[in-house]
């Protein structure tokens, strides 16, 4: 296994999936200024989509480019993690699952900027700036409708409890990481869970929402392994793809 | 006593404006000026915004990564022209809410083509190349409008719409230089979307009493049928360039006249849209109202929050 | 306008540095850092500022209208303001 192709493989299919699924907001935010700022997320995460899915391309050497990555692939070749799949439900559950996921990925390029891959490093400080605004935005969101009406807060939790299963998979680690790890191109990344954790639970106490420890957590999608919902969202993802094959657009 | 300086307050008004001094929110108006621009100003930024659905229908779903960046980008950009257009009519008075609500109980009306259905990738190039090319043509004069935050928010859009319709075009480009499936899928798009870019102008002058009045006040600037002579003019040369068929057998050059003579616009189909009975106008006011409910407790709880805060703060 | 919905805020932009703040327009927001948010995704998708300013709509006291002549006409006739007002002979420079 190419590890480099697969790790890049992976930070992409985050961002294509959870750029997808935000882009689904468009035209149906719950106000017409929130509306675009969702977008404006989902645009940031397209772009990254694209320079990490044109990296691992190159690193993978076959001749293939982004757009063969994000559109040709078997649901079992995508690497991304299981919470970013997850459905848009309400503004509440878009919310949590951004929040939990921005926490992650701010984190994780701040320290990759000290990656000995020097395209990785590259990438993640251009994403990075676009991640703590992308972060701040959550969590400004998750704080005001954890403490805005009984009704937000409701939502909010709800959407924490049905999502917080998803989050141990943010420090999913194997041969992969550490290979990268012995080779440089990973910095050390061992504090990564620990800064998150006191990241989200300063914002989620702010926000007077409460964490329900779960017995389980579902942490297979970064080995292929997905839930239902992305064989769905590959079905639309892909179509015109699959129904019109090797056409220029 | 009274009516004599309401007649004086018009006359210097119509003075202004015929030297082309703008109105601005806090001047005084005639009612009919401001009532007139109200109903111009929503529709058109309803139209904005109901225009985000056809085309949102295929950013799911859009070909490739760049495409899928800018046709996010191009949506996200209606919604901007919507904001601009809704601020716009709060500067005369009326509320963004109000305006919205008319818009879902069917008492406003939007543009007639968001009512037709997008069913091909094909329908992003020729709505982008069409429709926004028509709108173009429509708020290029309205930046001159005679009524300032209008004019204001028309020069905004109208820097952001350039690109809009220079991407559709691109995909019809592409499209017509593909293969024969995709170039039947770019002249199905167009043979469906042609009419209704010409309805989008309005009915004929003749049919159209409020023009000379509105043309007075210079919140429209060209007729309506003048407008469409120009969209014809200029976009059929366009289509011949890229090898596509415009759908109308009386299409033909006018050497006398110096301008392309058209067949006849089937009204009896734009009034049926206009009157909600276009194949799409039931799902584009449900989804827009749709959206506003489900926002509903969002808006609310961002108000609670805040003024929580603002009593922390204030003891 | 029931109290579902979010204020009304006045936009200001500065374009570059070196620049005042200008006016770029209006939208709703429920409290003040969420305007400056709202603002930056609505008034600089193209890179069209480098700083904002918000302010509450109810907050701007604006001068009326019917009083314009009186306020602003009398600076009119005061041409002396102005330094093409005097006469400089021929031959002096870098006044
Ligand atoms: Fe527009
Ligand atoms: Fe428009
Ligand atoms: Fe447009």
């Amino acid at each position: 296994m190419n590890h480099l192709f697969e790790y890049v493989l992976r930070l992409g299919d985050d961002s294509l999936i959870l750029g997808h699924r935000l882009s689904e907001w468009c035209g149906h935010g719950p106000v017409l200024e929130e509306d675009i700022a969702m977008t404006n997320i989902a645009l940031d995460l397209v772009g990254q989509a694209n320079s990490l899915l044109e990296y691992a391309a190159n690193v993978e050497g076959k001749g293939k480019t982004a757009d063969d990555l994000a559109f040709l692939r078997i649901d079992k070749e995508y690497r991304n993690l299981i919470l970013v799949e997850q459905p848009n439900v309400d503004f509440g559950h878009t919310m949590m699952r951004q929040f939990l996921f921005d926490a992650y990925r701010k984190i994780l390029f701040e320290k990759l900027l000290e990656s000995g891959d020097e395209q990785i490093a590259a990438i993640a400080a251009k994403s990075l700036k676009e991640t703590k605004y992308h972060l701040k935005h959550s969590s400004e969101w998750v704080i005001r409708l954890g403490d805005g009406t009984e009704e937000s807060h409701r939502r909010i939790q709800n959407a924490l409890d049905t999502l917080w299963r998803y989050t141990e998979e943010l420090f999913y680690s194997d041969e992969v990481d550490e290979s990268l790890r012995a080779s440089g191109v990973l910095p050390d990344l061992s504090s990564l869970k620990q800064e998150w954790t006191n990241y989200v639970h300063a914002v989620l106490n702010e926000a007077t929402l409460e964490i329900k420890e779960e017995t389980w957590y579902f942490q297979n999608g970064r080995q292929g392994y997905h839930s239902e919902h992305l064989g769905y969202i590959l079905a639309e993802l892909q179509f015109m793809q699959r129904a019109y094959p090797g056409m220029e657009w | 006593m009274k009516e004599e300086n309401i007649e004086e307050l018009e006359r210097q008004f119509q003075e202004k404006i015929d030297n082309d001094i703008k109105i601005e929110p806090r001047d005084w108006m005639p009612d009919n000026y401001r009532k007139t621009l109200i109903r111009q100003i929503s529709q058109h930024a309803h139209s904005e915004v109901v225009g985000m659905l056809p085309e949102g229908n295929w950013i799911t779903r859009a070909p490739n990564l760049r495409r899928k960046a800018v046709l996010l980008a191009k949506v996200q950009d209606e919604a901007g022209h919507g904001l601009y257009l809704y601020s716009a009519t709060e500067t005369l008075g009326a509320d963004r809410e109000d305006t919205i609500d008319d818009l879902h109980d069917g008492t406003a009306k939007y543009s007639s083509i968001f009512n037709y259905p997008t069913l091909t990738w094909a329908d992003m190039g020729a709505i982008g190349w069409l429709v926004d090319g028509a709108a173009i043509m429509n708020q290029v004069p309205l930046c001159r409008c005679s009524y300032g935050p209008y004019a204001r928010a028309m020069v905004r859009i109208c820097k952001e719409e350039s690109f809009h319709q220079r991407q559709g075009f691109e995909i019809m480009t592409t499209l017509a230089n593909g293969t024969p499936e995709q170039k039947a899928m770019a002249q199905d798009a167009l043979n469906r979307f042609w009419w209704p870019a010409l309805m989008m102008f309005g009915p004929n002058d003749a049919d159209s009493p409020h023009t000379a009045q509105s043309m007075k006040w210079k919140i429209k600037r060209h007729t309506n049928d003048e407008l469409r002579q120009q969209f014809v003019d200029v976009t059929v040369p366009q289509a011949e360039l890229i090898g596509l068929t415009v759908p109308d057998p009386d299409l033909k050059w006018n050497e006398e006249t110096g301008h392309y003579d058209f067949g006849p616009i089937n009204w009896d189909e734009f009034w049926a849209v206009v009157n909600g009975n276009g194949p799409c106008n039931k799902e584009r006011i449900d989804a827009r109202r749709k959206a506003k409910e489900d926002g509903e407790w969002v808006r609310e709880a961002a108000n609670a929050y805040a003024a929580k805060k603002r009593t922390k703060k204030a003891s | 306008m029931s109290n579902k919905e979010w204020p009304l805020w006045e936009v200001f932009i500065r374009s570059k540095q070196g620049l005042n703040h200008k006016h770029a327009g209006s939208l709703r927001a429920a409290d003040e850092i969420m305007a400056i948010e709202n603002a930056r995704d609505v008034y600089t998708r193209r890179s069209e500022g480098v700083s904002i300013w918000v302010v509450e709509s109810k907050n701007i006291f604006a001068s009326n209208p019917d009083e314009a002549d009186s306020l602003f006409e009398p600076a009119d006739s005061k041409i002396y303001r102005h330094p093409t007002f005097y006469e400089v002979p021929d031959g002096i420079e870098h006044m």
